[in-house]
């Protein structure tokens, strides 16, 4: 285990370097290497049901754009009544002092997450009883279902979206202050999620993957388990929600907070890139992802989205069990010391899944 | 809402059109939902393309009108191609995930359906198209009006569907893919060739989707980022009808196209997607709930 | 295998990228020897593709006119225009990526605006932020003139005016009729995004300014391709006025399933006609009768040097991009926009971006497209809104009596 942990301390140095570094060298990147966090939050808290636990949710954006709302909610009525500001069509502005507004955010951020998790705890004990592709198909509708009645209800502007109150401080300050932010968030996620999964619930949620009768049979509460689990992949969703929404400015149901085809999709493509049911792989697969995303967006425009495709592709034909899978099967010595003894701990993905 | 349903019961009328407008669009819902129900049960391969193969079938009569010729000549070149486009698409990329884990048919299937919407995008331009059949209506009663396309459309799709049946029931390959469906070993075992069920399987869906595409050019729109409204119609009856319950997938497929008009008209157009998911949670909880019970009974 | 083959090559330029993204991290100038670089973010891909294609070429015809007819004198200096595009795959959250991205990572310092108010809204926070002036030709959404934006200018006008002026033209027709405004009923479908939100918002607050009573108020799906239910509805309940607005989709939509259903309002309104090109689609005989505001029409009374007059921006146009059977006013929209920025840069007569800004606000001048004087808050109020009607297949300016080049039939007698 000690090798594993000094591995694990070395990939930490070199995100916490790259988060550093950045912003000194270049510092054109934040806005970018901003999403960069976002969109690895966004793999490692899917696979906590997703990898860990063999629930591959579909849905999970669902926990984003409801973070996203409860803050904008919590921040706007901090100064004014939502149905009002919402109706008002951006005609109400406030100038807020920096106390008022990093005031605001905090609440807002804190109102995110327990809102994404408490809708977890709802609904988790009865969405968490299917199995298999109808709960896949199960969250897709749900998450979709969300959006819907989102641009249906008045009360927060419906399909016509909320303006988020403007970041009070010079224009330079506002993306760097939300880069630390999602990079915190993620840091302190990956963190978190590593000391959950070196715990008996690692281990219960584990074995929930492989056999959940057999689980439910040992005695162990798979529903609550399974429930905890979620809401603790909801909150951290929540959370990043609320702060994509206020570094957007602009947030509408479709499009900006429950974007089913885009992120909800993409966060389950990075860490099966990566290789699921594994700490660092779903990190990888998020950074390759974004960066691979970003260059095509840049250097093949109007073939991006063709180039996009075209890569998921090959990654599901030719890489079925991720990168870190893969590369575990070509230089099993590389490996040996390290990810190796993790997966005869926890078997690797691509066996649970079969 | 209150509105919606006064009115419903002042004009009754409006609920008999409503309905049939509903059957019409379930028609080509159920015959999309059928292909898809083939290739999960057969292969399991969760074709999240599904949708994507019918707005290329819709780009082929678009691309017949564009070429002067009618739309509906358009239907058999587009069973055609679409069918050896499936077999091509299964020899390059399913082959390789089928028997997989779920994710990863949805996943290759989610790329595919990418490049789809990009290539059609690349050739043809985001607009919307359609291809006017032209073929005239004919009023019912007073009030309601029914376009000869629609019916005709309702006709081809029945007769696709039971010539899929007959074709199940008494062809060779038909009984191949049966058997394939019910235990792919034991049908390898017997000396079933496992690779050209699911081949012609899958080009069998594609076909399927690229005749509910020519008709939904003729009768609505389409734009090639279109497919994920029918790929989400279809995952939805299937899911919601069960696997392996063909007739069941037509039904709920004319159920779905009824209650979503329905619905948009009682709830306000903005709610008629949410009241069609929200079904499919429903119909899954409901499930749930019976098989607790079930189990408690076991207990 | 052609697709294998096309993979490859893909995967070899994402290598060869990401081997550039490393290198290439200095940012290009705003101004690269004697071309000065503008900006835009504009949705190529996606469910705004359609008319942001229309935006795209409307930008780059009016360029390309610039260029030819020796560019933008700047300190004696001749300059020639380039537009530098990303696609925002018409999602606002990447709308807003990219503005970072062009000002920082590439330096942009004069931007055009993307298609749509919901773009636009997302974006225009980001270029105030930098202090980049923006001139913005397809964000109409009032809510982006209220919000105090200082770099933001536009050159069209806003959207509640869209469909407003059809309920007054309904108000007229009742009263010559000798029926009251107030008694005139509404029939309302639109779409569930900003814009369509915002246009019918207009539509409300003058249908509440006489006195009319909105009896179906449906918003339609984004992913829509039927709205038969609402039809339905309108066709049971017999509105005076039926307004309908959700981009080109929606009219084409609209316009397909009005035929089929048979809906016999005797006045119909919606915007996007031309942008969906509804008569080429479905013919002159159905679409009879449709109104369609826009923004601009080549039968307009205006004309500038460069462009010469609305009709000859038409046919030249035309010429350039011969796909286009009617010019659509996104594009007239786009091409005011680049002329309005090489006006800017002449009289500025710098570089410097406050100096444009100054410039950008102190705009007063004619174009084929109409007029341009902006307000305090950045919309422009010399230019009108008109109505046009589909007579017989034509596109005639109806309403405001102003610029009408035909009488308004009324009922419209559509054949279907």
């Amino acid at each position: 285990m000690t090798s594993s942990a000094s591995l694990d301390l070395k990939l930490y140095g070199v995100l916490i370097a790259v988060a550093v570094l950045v912003p000194l060298f270049a510092p054109n990147y934040i806005q970018t290497v901003a999403v960069m966090w976002l969109m690895i939050l966004m793999a490692m808290t899917w696979d906590i049901t997703g990898g860990q636990m063999g629930y591959n949710s579909l849905g999970n954006v669902v926990f984003f754009g409801i973070g996203m709302y409860a803050s904008a909610i919590v921040q706007i009525s901090q100064f004014s009544d939502v149905a009002d500001y919402t109706a008002s069509f951006g005609a109400i502005v406030v100038d807020f002092t920096p106390g008022q507004y990093f005031t605001g955010l905090g609440l807002g951020l804190a109102a995110g997450g327990i809102a994404a998790a408490i809708f977890a705890l709802l609904i988790g004990p009865a969405m968490l009883g299917l199995r298999g592709p109808y709960f896949a198909i199960g969250t897709l509708g749900l998450a979709i279902a969300v959006a819907e009645l989102v641009s249906g209800w008045e009360y927060v502007g419906g399909g016509g979206g909320i303006s988020m109150p403007v970041y009070p401080g010079p224009p330079a300050a506002g993306p760097f202050t939300f880069y630390i932010l999602l990079g915190l968030l993620t840091l302190a996620a990956h963190l978190f999620v590593r000391w959950l999964y070196s715990t008996q619930f690692g281990l219960a949620i584990n074995a929930i993957r492989d056999d959940e009768d057999k689980a439910e049979a040992m005695g162990i509460h798979t529903n609550r388990y399974k429930t905890i689990a979620w809401a603790v992949a909801a909150f951290f969703m929540g959370v990043g929600g609320a702060i994509f929404g206020n570094m957007s400015g602009f947030i509408e149901p479709l499009e900006v907070a429950f974007p089913t085809t885009t992120f909800g999709i993409f966060m389950v493509a990075m860490a099966l890139l990566g290789g699921k049911g594994t700490l660092w792989g779903p990190v990888l697969g998020a950074v390759l992802f974004h960066i691979v995303k970003q260059v095509t967006w840049t250097y093949l425009l109007g073939w991006q989205w063709v180039a996009l495709g075209a890569i998921i592709i090959i990654n599901i034909v030719y890489f079925q069990q991720g990168i870190l899978g893969w590369a575990q099967d070509k230089w099993p010595e590389a490996f040996g010391l390290t990810v190796d003894r993790g997966g005869a701990a926890r078997p690797a993905a691509g066996e649970a899944a079969e | 809402m209150i509105d919606n349903l006064l009115l419903l019961t002042q004009v009754p009328i409006l609920g008999v059109d409503l309905v049939i407008q509903g059957l019409f669009i379930g028609a080509i819902f159920a015959l999309v939902a059928y292909g898809l129900a083939l290739v999960w049960g057969v292969m399991n391969v969760k074709n999240l393309a599904q949708g994507d193969m019918v707005i290329l079938g819709g780009y082929i009569s678009y691309q017949a009108t564009l070429w002067g010729y009618h739309p509906i000549v358009a239907l058999p070149v587009a069973i055609v191609v679409m069918f050896m486009l499936g077999w091509l698409i299964y020899a390059v990329i399913i082959r390789r995930v089928v028997d997989r884990d779920m994710f990863t048919s949805l996943l290759a299937t989610f790329g595919l359906s990418l490049l789809i919407q990009q290539i059609l995008n690349l050739i043809y331009g985001p607009e919307v198209k359609v291809a006017d059949a032209g073929f005239g209506d004919f009023e019912l009663g007073t009030f309601i009006v029914i376009q000869n396309v629609r019916l005709y459309s309702l006709l081809m799709a029945a007769a696709l569907a039971l010539a899929i049946v007959i074709f199940m029931k008494k062809s060779r390959m038909g009984q191949a893919i049966r058997a394939t469906a019910q235990d792919a070993r034991a049908a390898r075992v017997l000396g079933i060739d496992t690779d050209q069920v699911y081949a012609f399987t899958y080009a069998l869906n594609a076909a399927i989707c690229g005749a509910a595409g020519v008709l939904v050019a003729m009768i609505w729109v389409i734009q090639p980022y279109y497919g994920i409204v029918y790929s989400i119609r279809a995952f939805i009856i299937v899911t919601a009808a069960g696997l392996g319950n063909l007739p069941g997938v037509i039904l709920t497929g004319f159920g779905l196209g009824v209650w979503e008009n329905v619905a948009g008209f009682v709830f306000g157009a903005e709610f008629a997607v949410a009241a069609v998911v929200l079904m499919l949670v429903a119909v899954l909880m409901y499930r749930l709930v019976q098989l607790y019970r079930v189990r408690q009974v076991v207990r | 295998m052609i697709i294998t083959r096309k993979h490859l090559r893909t995967m070899t330029a994402a290598v060869a990228g990401v081997a550039a993204l490393g290198m290439a991290a200095t940012a290009q100038a705003k101004v690269e020897g004697d071309t000065i670089i503008l900006g835009a973010a504009i949705s190529l891909t996606g469910k705004y593709a359609t008319n942001g294609v229309h935006a795209q070429k409307g930008y780059d015809f009016a360029v390309d006119k610039i260029n030819e007819t020796g560019g933008v004198t700047v300190d004696g200096k001749s300059y020639k225009l380039k537009v530098v595009y990303y696609d925002d795959e018409s999602t606002p959250a990447r709308g807003a990526e990219l503005a970072e991205r062009l000002i920082n990572q590439d330096g942009v310092k004069f931007m055009l605006g993307p298609y749509s108010s919901g773009l636009t809204k997302a974006i225009a926070p980001v270029t105030e932020k930098y202090k980049i002036p923006m001139v913005e030709a397809e964000g109409a959404s009032r809510s982006l003139f209220t919000q105090g934006y200082k770099y933001m200018f536009a050159v069209l006008s806003t959207s509640e005016q869209y469909l407003a002026s059809a309920i007054e033209l309904a108000a007229e027709v009742a009263e010559k009729q000798g029926k009251k405004a107030s008694d005139v009923t509404i029939a309302m479908a639109f779409e569930n995004d900003p814009f369509s939100l915002d246009v019918r918002a207009g539509v409300v607050d003058d249908a509440e300014k006489f006195g009319m009573k909105i009896v179906v108020d449906d918003k339609l799906p984004r992913d829509l391709s039927d709205m038969t239910s609402t039809l339905t509805k309108v066709k049971a309940l017999k509105p005076d006025l039926l307004v309908i607005s959700g981009h080109s989709k929606g009219a084409a939509t609209a316009a397909r399933q009005i035929q089929e259903l048979k809906i016999d309002v005797p006045m119909v309104a919606m915007t996007h006609c031309e942008a969906a090109d509804i008569t080429a689609k479905f013919g002159a005989g159905p679409t009879e009768g449709i109104l369609c505001p826009t923004q601009w029409s080549e039968t307009l009374a205006y004309k500038d040097d460069l462009m010469g007059t609305a009709a000859q921006y038409n046919s030249d146009f035309q010429k350039a991009y011969p796909e286009y059977s009617t010019v659509p006013y996104q594009t007239a929209m786009a091409s005011m926009a680049v002329q309005v920025w090489a006006d800017a840069f002449e009289r500025a007569n710098s570089f410097d971006t406050e100096l444009l800004r100054d410039a950008l606000a102190d705009t007063e001048m004619q174009t084929f497209a109409g007029s341009v004087k902006f307000s305090e808050a950045g919309n422009n109020i010399a230019k009108p809104m008109v109505l046009r009607q589909i007579q017989d297949g034509e596109y005639l300016v109806v309403a405001p009596t102003k610029w009408a080049a035909a009488e308004l039939r009324y009922p419209r007698q559509p054949e279907y």
